[in-house]
């Protein structure tokens, strides 16, 4: 990770330590009581002081929704937009100013929805952006409507007969949109939330950090079944680099590919497939094993879902590319001289 | 042949033409005091850039000088039809000029189709070349020409001179290597070489650029310059060209100074490097592609050595997104588009209103709505600039008048989004844009002080003494807010398009602030300081012509010809249009009537009305066309004797 290192050696670092508190902005947080972005505003508060960058070096830019009231809380410098446009605001504001650390608060709604584009297109240019993508699977602050990764069928106050559309799945999306860090992370589990947050702030490029948030007004326990202890060891598959995709009591199971398709599926491990189970590689070149465990979780059910780190690979990021252009300039033709800009190669004298 | 006389004399500002024969050689030179040339193609026949580069040459030789580019929004229409046609409209003179002129005095006709479209706006007695190779019968079928109107006498009212000018190019570059297809495109550079030799146009500037344009294909260089002298060549030895023209340089008409030709996009573009120069601040562009706008991005983004950034967006909505970001972070932020990005912007404007922070929007406008016609122009976007926004959301405007004046409207938008922390728009059109005049190249000395300071420390102390920062604390002249980039210690704060307290900026639904806050926001731009309008009533006169943007230069040819002819007529032009000057109410009072012409239904006229309720008269024209002069000047004269 030496290129993460030389990206974040632009960011001026912290003199002295900090604690959490000096990420608490003294604005009252209002969510709602049971919300899971308290959680998620914890963890971040809680890992700023490791990632130890200077607080005013560091930018969160959010674009509407629940979620996106996130900067307001924080302590550093920040701005909520409108909906959808913040990964948009975020990339004028990280490729003009490479000593910040900018990152986007958004929800299922803003970064899929209306402001899908722009989602896409930062992934595949690699701006140096960390997209926290809070996905409740429903339009909270709009009071309950379904949203792009609600489940076909979903009941809701514009969908009394139940949704129609097929929901996005935003890691196999991201990886379609050529994104060179995305992970997957829920709100109660701190640990593997704080794990998810610094690997995405030591990759260079756009990280996009999906993370499962409860909705306890109207979309209560859409992801209990990976949270309540029991259920969620047979459904949550944890990745870790470099280790068997095994998961279920005592590891009974495991990913494997299949050799007819390609594709990978679940099995139960046995001493004679063992060798067989997949071992994670989140730094594989070609996108194709992280998008086929993106494919792995039942959209309904939601067994078989993996966390963690998908996918992590180095990529020229265009913050970089677009300051080497502006460098680059100035070694071939000299730093810019207005006047000769202005008078260009033709001109003529009037004389008085 | 005929003479030249400026029958169309859009000015009236006592210049005669003169016609002085001086023997040079065999053949005769006349002098003109001003033409009007129009070289007409298929738009794929070069027909732009050989009026550019004409265009150059006549800069160059020193005459003032006004151009009309005009082409179709198909990249390759279908060759030899009438919607394919593309032209290029350049008056010269030996004196101040305002307009393109309103009918040519010479037309270059490549083919039937170029014949047909243009040959309405020429007057009797006006020079048509047309390349007869052309004219075939199924070519001159396809435009509707049933017999040849070379030969038929329809164009017996003209000084027609046939020339075969795909032949003779093929002809005068039978030594190179190439097809014959290949050779036949360089018949722009013929018809360039006839002309620069008809008017006695400097030729080093053009060679120089054709060797620079093909410098990887010398060859093809070398078959383009053979063929812009022969074309030269063939107007100095064929006898069916037994004049030429001569039109003194316009020494007069300028200020002692150093000048080059630009257009208006180019001069917009320098003014945004300029104004980067003047603040000390990076420029950074967030553009998406759109006609008339994208040559702006184009210059830009060849400016790199300035610590300029250009940033191709996804969409428009991208594009002023990551200028608003970089407004954000210290940078001078801009946008670039026209009127349907205009409307895809506005949430993002009423936002930048919110933040209040400094960002250019600049508006190419085109015709509309809708798509309309992308590469006419129009000056219907003025009322989307002011009101096209949710919620009360005040953007000053500002609109250059002519090409070069776009270089210090950019200034000077700069200047008000800067020193009052604003989004301001820029309001061009297709017709400045595209078209080109001399400027006098400025001493650096002479540009405006854009220095801005960000925020530092602390700017409040609460009641228990504690120093704090508060990012909606107002200067109290501009009632500008601090601007605090991210990276300065101690000023952390956030930002956003919910209302925000009065001085803390804190989120607040309290009904007094937020009519406290919207009041504010409407008295900070209401109050910028914007200078007086100036008026031109040199006789008193009873009715005042006002206007706005591109139309200066037909306003004020007509208003020289109505005086010429004895009338009496005040003209008055607004750069700002929000807010509107102070005097500008006092002004209008002084008129018993009030004319606006405008190239929208009456937008300006709308304001004017509603502001100061003046019974300003709308006159209007819609045809993405600017203003001819003399019909203009119908009009005012029509309203004077109302």
């Amino acid at each position: 990770m030496t290129d993460a290192n030389a990206l974040l050696q632009l960011v001026p670092k912290a003199e002295g330590r900090q604690s959490m508190k000096d990420f608490k902005s003294d604005q009252e947080v209002r969510w709602c009581p049971g919300c899971g972005d308290y959680a998620v505003l914890a963890a971040v508060q809680g890992f700023m002081p490791q990632l130890g960058l200077a607080k005013e070096n560091i930018v969160f830019v959010s674009g509407i929704g629940c979620s996106s009231r996130f900067p307001y809380y924080l302590n550093t410098y920040g701005m909520h937009s409108i909906h959808g446009r913040a990964p948009a605001i975020a990339t004028g504001l990280a490729t003009s100013r490479r000593d910040l650390s900018v990152w986007v608060v958004t929800g299922d709604g803003d970064a899929l929805s209306i402001g899908g584009n722009h989602l896409i297109h930062a992934l595949r240019r690699n701006v140096n952006l960390k997209i926290l993508l809070f996905n409740n699977r429903i339009y909270g602050l709009t009071k309950g409507q379904y949203s792009p990764t609600s489940e076909v069928g979903k009941i809701t106050k514009s969908t009394p007969m139940g949704s129609l559309d097929a929901p996005f799945n935003p890691v196999s999306l991201a990886i379609g949109a050529e994104a060179s860090f995305v992970a997957r992370t829920v709100d109660s589990d701190r640990k593997h939330l704080t794990e998810v947050l610094r690997q995405a702030a030591d990759h260079p490029g756009t990280a996009l950090v999906e993370i499962y948030q409860n909705c306890n007004i109207f979309n209560d326990g859409a992801f209990e079944v990976l949270k309540d202890r029991q259920q969620a060891e047979e459904a949550v598959i944890r990745l870790e680099h470099g280790q068997p995709i095994r998961f279920g009591a005592d590891g009974s199971k495991g990913v494997v590919r299949d050799p007819a398709t390609g594709d990978l599926r679940v099995v139960a491990v046995t001493a004679e497939n063992e060798a067989d189970v997949l071992v994670h590689d989140a730094h594989a070149a070609s996108p194709t094993t992280a998008f086929a465990l993106s494919r792995l979780a039942d959209p309904n059910t939601l067994h078989n879902t993996p966390i963690g780190v998908f996918r992590s690979v180095g990529r020229p990021v265009y913050d970089t590319l677009m300051a080497d252009q502006l460098d680059t300039a100035v070694e071939q033709r000299g730093k810019g001289d207005l006047a000769a800009l202005l008078a260009g190669g033709d001109t003529w004298t009037v004389v008085g | 042949m005929t003479s030249q006389v400026s029958s169309t004399a859009e000015q009236a500002d006592g210049a005669v033409v003169g016609e002085q024969r001086t023997a040079a050689g065999a053949k005769d030179v006349r002098r003109l005091d001003r033409v009007i040339i129009r070289f007409a193609g298929d738009s794929g026949d070069g027909m732009q850039l050989t009026g550019d580069r004409f265009t150059s040459e006549t800069a160059s030789f020193g005459n003032d000088l006004s151009t009309l580019p005009n082409f179709p929004a198909e990249i390759r229409a279908p060759a030899g039809t009438l919607p394919g046609v593309s032209s290029f409209q350049l008056h010269f003179a030996d004196h101040d000029i305002l307009t393109p002129g309103d009918a040519p005095n010479v037309l270059v006709a490549m083919n039937p189709a170029a014949l047909k479209a243009n040959l309405g706006d020429l007057p009797r007695g006006a020079e048509i070349i047309v390349n007869t190779d052309e004219f075939t019968k199924r070519a001159m079928q396809k435009v509707g020409y049933d017999s040849s109107p070379l030969e038929d006498g329809s164009l017996d009212g003209y000084s027609l001179h046939p020339v075969p000018l795909t032949t003779l190019t093929v002809e005068a570059l039978g030594e190179f290597d190439l097809t014959r297809k290949e050779a036949e495109r360089s018949k722009n550079m013929f018809a360039l070489g006839l002309l620069s030799w008809m008017y006695h146009r400097p030729t080093e500037g053009t060679e120089r650029f054709l060797r620079s344009k093909f410098a990887k294909k010398p060859e093809i260089a070398a078959a383009n310059i053979a063929a812009y002298r022969a074309g030269w060549n063939f107007g100095e030895t064929t006898e069916d060209f037994a004049v030429s023209y001569e039109v003194a340089p316009a020494a007069k008409a300028f200020p002692p100074g150093v000048y080059r030709n630009i257009s208006g996009n180019l001069a917009l573009s320098y003014g945004l490097i300029a104004a980067s120069r003047q603040a000390d601040l990076p420029l950074y562009l967030g553009s998406y592609p759109i006609t008339p706008a994208s040559d702006i991005l184009h210059e830009l983004s060849r400016h790199k050595n300035f610590g300029v950034r250009t940033f191709q967006a996804e969409d428009e909505i991208a594009g002023i997104g990551a200028a608003l970001g970089a407004a954000f972070g210290g940078s001078l932020a801009v946008t670039t588009t026209s009127g349907p990005g205009v409307a895809l912007k506005s949430e993002t404007i009423g936002l930048a209103v919110s933040l209040e922070l400094p960002l250019l929007i600049v508006d190419i406008q085109r015709g509309g709505p809708s798509t309309g016609l992308p590469t006419k122009t129009e000056q219907a976007d003025l009322l989307q600039a002011m009101y096209g926004r949710n919620g009360e959301a005040p953007v000053p405007v500002v609109a250059p008048r002519t090409p070069a004046d776009c270089f210090d409207a950019a200034l000077e938008a700069a200047r008000i989004a800067l020193a009052y922390r604003t989004p301001v728009f820029l309001l061009s059109d297709g017709y400045l844009a595209n078209g080109s005049e001399p400027w006098r190249v400025p001493d650096l000395q002479e540009l405006p002080d854009l220095t801005v300071r960000f925020a530092q420390g602390p700017n409040h102390a609460l009641d228990d003494g504690t120093e704090v920062f508060w990012p909606y604390k107002r200067d109290p002249r501009t009632l500008a807010r601090p601007w605090a980039i991210p990276g300065t210690p101690g000023l952390e704060h956030r930002i956003g398009g919910i209302e925000k307290q009065d001085g803390t900026g804190n989120i607040s639904y309290d009904p007094a602030n937020h009519d406290f806050m919207v009041r504010t926001r409407q008295a900070k731009i209401d109050g910028i300081d914007v200078p007086d309008v100036e008026v031109d009533d040199p006789d008193g006169a009873r009715t005042l012509v006002l206007g706005w943007g591109s139309t200066y230069g037909p306003i004020t040819a007509a208003v020289r010809r109505i005086r010429k002819e004895g009338g009496r007529i005040a003209q008055a032009h607004l750069r700002h249009l929000n807010p509107f000057p102070r005097n500008l109410g006092t002004v209008l009072e002084r008129y018993g009537k009030v004319v606006v012409p405008e190239m929208n239904l009456g937008q300006l006229a709308t304001l004017i009305r509603a502001k100061y309720l003046v019974d300003a008269r709308s006159h209007n024209q819609v045809n993405g066309m600017p203003f001819k002069a003399e019909q203009l000047a119908a009009a005012l004269k029509e309203a004077i004797d109302d």
